[in-house]
């Protein structure tokens, strides 16, 4: 007990320590952060109507962002699979950036949708009254309650296991990797279930949404750490093997196209039928009667994912060079058409016809600013303290030696599979 | 491999914490020989972590600031905290309730008001009927409804919305909510309100996460605003927009106060939970009409007991060609239409001779009824001192 909290001491300690950049990145997260704050404390004080929500299109940015990052957690398991299931060395050292990164996106969803409640005092009526089965609402606080936690203890034990530089027990997190394996499923697919579930919103009431959002999380996820791989290596804190990227951009190929492939199947299904039930998606792709909030930016998400797709079929992409624009588009490119693109044409027209616009106001955006920059705070900081640890200049007996030569990286969970093999 | 971002600070003396600067929380300059448990801290990292760590909480106090701005009513009391879930509750822990909240009610609006938690009487089950051949559009029942049932006035919570409809179609996308004329009925269209449908399979109550919401004997789907998260899930469940939310304080002048409350139904609302029609509970589980039913003043508005087969809905539903709005979505609305046979192209003559004499009698109040569908009043168009006069 005493060893653990010295290890979590020191992690503390260790997150305080960096050079120039990291001080600098963390400084303008860290004020992001407390602008959402304090954003959020005046839609506290005011309510939601601080917000460019109405009752006639009454999710937001929030909740888009919310379903986004849901999709960001699940791709972990894009990692975790070629691992664990086939046994892809290269990818080996990865997953354990991958789980972190579920972890933060995981935190950083629920906290989109705490922030979306108009009576975030009243949370404790989830534990007393619990809608389950029935309202999907619930199993969406359980999975992704019930992901966080996996993941929280697969890294946490297999990075305090590296810290003691003991050999991680088998049964003590074997189970677990194959649970969290369904479960990332599960938690895009329950989330993908609370849009499509609804009869009223014909825009939402599909059955390729549920596999639209995997497709779309198994290509931003992935995309998302190659982008923070690449960060690590440029300044020199990990190297990754070369091919591990080359894994990953095959996985995010072959996810995007799926998704492409998706979006053009409900696309034509919307048009050629070109019933009553389509004003939703032409007031997405076309605009109604004469207001078109989102045509530009579902086009340009459009654009970009195309971009991207065609980018990562050239050869030039292996490249980091092509490869990370290209990412860079594709996460943007989803961001807007699992977001907004999702979740605003559901409410627009109203079920009764009714045509109103929604534009986030300023306030809203700072709090979704914050959220994401908190998140992304939590992520470095756990990549700051994971580094260390794996490569062996954090352990129980020496404490924190930033010069120490460096042990291969993931040395104790590697032994461990080498046993499981 | 060295690692630059990991530098030590006994290596780059002073490097990090400069960067760093002023306070922003996110640490002392001296940590860097913190892991490694070395020798005691001296009085320069002391003063350089201390600084730190005073600008950190000073900008998360600044950031916290607006809090200051909460009212006491906005902070829900311990009582009201602790308050159980509606069907969980005894009698004794509603009438503490009830009590807590009349004292609340005498507080803000200075009434004592006659609250109660009415409950469904028993073999009935409430219906309405809509006679679209007598509806002229008037709005009145949108603004009976708020008088009665104590809805924000500003901005305005309306739990009826009256579409214009062209002639011929029933496709609501054609409608106008917003129609704004000298007088009406307009000869090329009819009307058609749309309130809650006290759906017999309701969609609403299926998505609520903590079950503020939920389906009482007679029919009427009720809300525990005491209990209401405020996600907004039923709001986007609804095939007929009825829920409302409020997004901010309800504002209800005092004198605008309607002192017959009931618990589940027309009592004040908080900020950041859900309401909608309810058929006036508190008026109809006494035997009486709806406010909207009262004030129409063509008669175009039945309700009654269907189980009861001498009411007047009952008869209509046998003898009528009664429809629901999008019986697709498979609601089993309580909510019934119907066109007068008498009068299939046009308005029962009897109603526009009604409409006639209303125009005559308001002149210009007729037909332009005060925050009829106006613009919303939005938080964010407001000026700060519009903003302080009303908060």
């Amino acid at each position: 007990m005493k060893t653990y909290l010295t290890f979590l001491w020191r992690c503390f300690r260790l997150s305080f320590v960096g050079d120039g950049r990291y001080y600098a990145w963390m400084f303008f997260l860290t004020a992001v952060a407390l602008l959402g704050l304090n954003a959020y404390c005046r839609q506290i004080v005011h309510g939601l109507a601080v917000t460019g929500m109405t009752d006639q299109v009454s999710w937001g940015l929030y909740i888009a962002n919310f379903t986004f990052l849901v999709g960001m957690a699940a791709a972990a398991v894009m990692l975790v699979i070629p691992v664990y299931i086939y046994r892809n060395r290269e990818l080996h050292d990865l997953v354990i950036f991958g789980e972190l990164f579920a972890v933060a996106a995981i935190i950083m969803a629920l906290l989109f949708v705490t922030v979306d409640l108009g009576r975030p005092d009243r949370f404790h009526h989830l534990f007393l009254r619990f809608n389950f089965p029935i309202s999907m609402l619930t199993w969406d606080v359980l999975v992704l309650n019930g992901y966080l936690l996996l993941n929280l203890h697969i890294c946490g034990y297999l990075i305090y296991c590296a810290y003691r530089g003991r050999r991680p027990g088998k049964l003590f997190y074997l189970p677990f990797v194959f649970i969290a394996i369904v479960w990332a499923v599960s938690i895009h697919t329950v989330t993908a279930f609370l849009y499509s579930g609804l009869g009223s919103r014909p825009f939402w009431n599909s059955a390729v949404i549920a596999p639209r959002f995997l497709a779309s999380a198994f290509a931003a996820g992935p995309a998302f750490l190659i982008l923070t791989l690449g960060v690590l290596r440029r300044i020199g804190a990990y190297e990754v093997p070369p091919k591990a990227f080359l894994t990953l951009r095959n996985i995010v190929t072959v996810a995007m196209t799926i998704n492409m492939f998706l979006l053009g199947s409900e696309v034509f299904t919307e048009f050629y039928t070109d019933s009553a039930h389509t004003a939703s998606a032409r007031y997405l792709y076309l605009g109604l009667d004469g207001r078109a909030a989102l045509v530009p930016w579902i086009w340009s998400a459009i654009a970009m994912n195309t971009a991207a797709l065609v980018l990562l079929y050239l050869p030039v992409s292996r490249r980091e060079r092509f490869l990370h624009p290209a990412c860079v588009l594709m996460i943007v490119g989803i961001w807007i058409e699992k977001g907004m693109g999702l979740i605003i044409p559901g409410f627009v027209p109203t079920p009764l016809g009714e045509i109103v616009e929604y534009t986030p106001t300023l306030n809203e955006s700072l709090v979704s600013a914050g959220v994401w920059a908190f998140g992304l705070l939590l992520f470095t900081i756990m990549v700051r303290i994971t580094v260390p640890v794996l490569s062996g200049r954090l352990t129980e007996h020496t404490g924190y030696t930033p010069d120490a030569p460096p042990r291969s990286p993931d040395h104790a969970e590697a032994r461990a599979q080498e046993g499981a093999a | 491999m060295r690692l630059p971002i990991l530098k030590s600070h006994s290596g780059a003396n002073g490097n990090g914490g400069g960067s760093c600067g002023s306070g922003c929380g996110c640490g002392s300059g001296d940590a860097g020989s913190a892991p490694t448990d070395g020798p005691g801290v001296s009085r320069r990292s002391f003063l350089r972590t201390g600084t730190a760590a005073a600008g950190g909480l000073t900008a998360i106090a600044a950031a916290l600031s607006p809090l200051r701005e909460l009212e006491r009513e906005d902070a829900p009391s311990l009582e009201q905290f602790l308050q159980k879930h509606y069907k969980e509750m005894t009698p004794d822990d509603m009438e503490r309730a009830l009590e807590r909240i009349r004292a609340q009610v005498e507080r803000r609006y200075g009434v004592r008001p006659e609250l109660r938690d009415y409950k469904p009487m028993d073999g009935v089950e409430f219906v309405y009927a809509l006679n679209i051949s007598r509806c002229i559009g008037c709005r009145k029942c949108v603004h009976a409804c708020v008088a009665e049932n104590n809805q924000s006035r500003s901005p305005e919570v309306q739990y009826i919305r009256v579409i214009e409809m062209p002639r011929g179609t029933m496709d609501l996308e054609k409608g106008n909510h917003h129609y704004d004329r000298p007088t009406v009925p307009d000869e090329g269209h009819f009307y058609l309100p749309v309130q809650c449908h006290q759906c017999a399979n309701p969609p609403c109550v299926k998505v609520c996460p903590v079950e503020a919401t939920w389906q009482d004997a007679d029919g009427i789907t009720v809300i525990d605003y005491d209990w209401c998260i405020g996600c907004r899930y039923c709001e986007a469940a609804c095939p007929y927009w009825a829920r409302r939310f409020n997004f901010s304080r309800p504002r209800l002048p005092a004198d605008q106060v309607n002192p017959n409350m009931g618990y589940l139904s027309n009592r004040p609302r908080d900020k950041g939970v859900m309401e909608k029609c309810h058929y006036c509970l508190q008026r109809t589980r006494q035997g009486r009409m709806p406010a909207c039913l009262e004030v129409c003043p063509t008669g175009a508005r039945k309700f009654g007991n269907v189980l009861d087969p001498e009411s007047e809905v009952s008869q209509i539903l046998r003898t009528k060609r009664v429809f629901v709005l999008k019986e697709d979505a498979g609601t089993l609305p309580r909510f019934f239409y119907y066109f007068d046979e008498r009068y299939p192209s046009g308005l029962d003559p009897e109603a526009a001779e009604i409409a006639r004499r209303l125009e005559h009698e308001e002149g210009d109040r007729y037909g332009r009824l005060p925050g009829a569908d106006g613009p919303e009043l939005r938080w964010r168009d407001l000026t700060p001192n519009q903003r302080g006069t009303l908060a």
